[in-house]
């Protein structure tokens, strides 16, 4: 019998919606909110030197990897099952629309912490 | 029972199938199903812009204070609030339906009650965002 490869997808959806549950409204606060306004944070806590060099460090490769990748396959999973209950059965299509999308942003993540040098 | 939905469009029979437009919407359980359910997109959305400022980064200083600008547009702003509470909803809706999308556990025999799970998550959430937020306080520059 074919191994099913569902688990896979539901592994990430589940790493991915406990890591957004977890950190995602501390994270959306403060990098989209506290820091672009200065308030709480100073304005200037994501200036070009201080992100390079935490994209620089392995340990702020590995999460941005994370956090990048695990939400996007989360979300890619959760769209995908949430089509059905709008008329969009699963099909070839939609499952490659979202988990397509994931794979190719995942792509462009560790395209970028790898690019962005050591 | 024809199993396969997306194929009855091609069935010569044309059976009948039961609309269903709005069909979440006619009750309040299911609209917040759906709220639950369109947290993705807000998941998605963040992830994406994480992505930009990666790729911006990647492109040098003058690339990534462009993508600093943005963010500090009213329209970012917006954005941001409106991601913020969705990310908290889905904060919420993750744990508040954990004691049923978990395995069942036990403790001393007895099955561990849905309220303490929930709120166990819930109080691991309020944690790490109180730890995040002391660890972005203490790399103030």
């Amino acid at each position: 019998m074919k191994r099913s490869n569902a688990p896979i997808f539901w592994a990430l959806f589940g790493a991915g919606g406990m890591l957004s549950a977890l950190a995602g409204p501390v994270l959306v606060f403060v990098t989209g909110i506290a820091i672009p306004l200065g308030f709480l944070l100073p304005a200037d806590m994501m200036s070009y030197p201080r992100m390079l060099a935490f994209a620089q460090h392995p340990i702020g490769k590995l999460i941005i990897l994370a956090l990048i990748v695990l939400f996007l396959w989360h979300a890619a999973h959760r769209i995908y099952k949430s089509l059905h209950d709008v008329g969009i059965h699963p099909s070839p299509g939609s499952r490659l629309a979202c988990y397509g999308s994931a794979m190719v942003g995942s792509v462009f993540a560790l395209y970028g912490v790898l690019a962005v040098g050591f | 029972m024809n199993r396969d939905l997306s194929s009855t469009q091609k069935d010569g029979r044309r059976p009948y199938m039961r609309p269903m437009a709005g069909w979440w919407q006619r009750n309040p359980f299911f609209v917040r199903y759906m709220l639950r359910e369109v947290t993705a997109l807000a998941v998605a959305a963040y992830a994406i812009v994480l992505l930009v400022g990666l790729i911006c980064l990647t492109n040098g200083a003058f690339a990534f204070q462009s993508w600093l600008n943005v963010l500090r547009s009213p329209l970012s702003i917006a954005l941001h609030l409106l991601l913020l509470v969705a990310m908290v909803y889905h904060s919420w809706t993750w744990f508040e339906i954990m004691p049923k999308t978990m395995p069942p556990m036990y403790s001393g025999g007895k099955r561990v009650a849905g309220a303490v799970i929930t709120w166990t998550g819930v109080a691991a959430a309020v944690a790490v965002t109180l730890l995040l937020f002391g660890i972005f306080w203490s790399l103030r520059p």
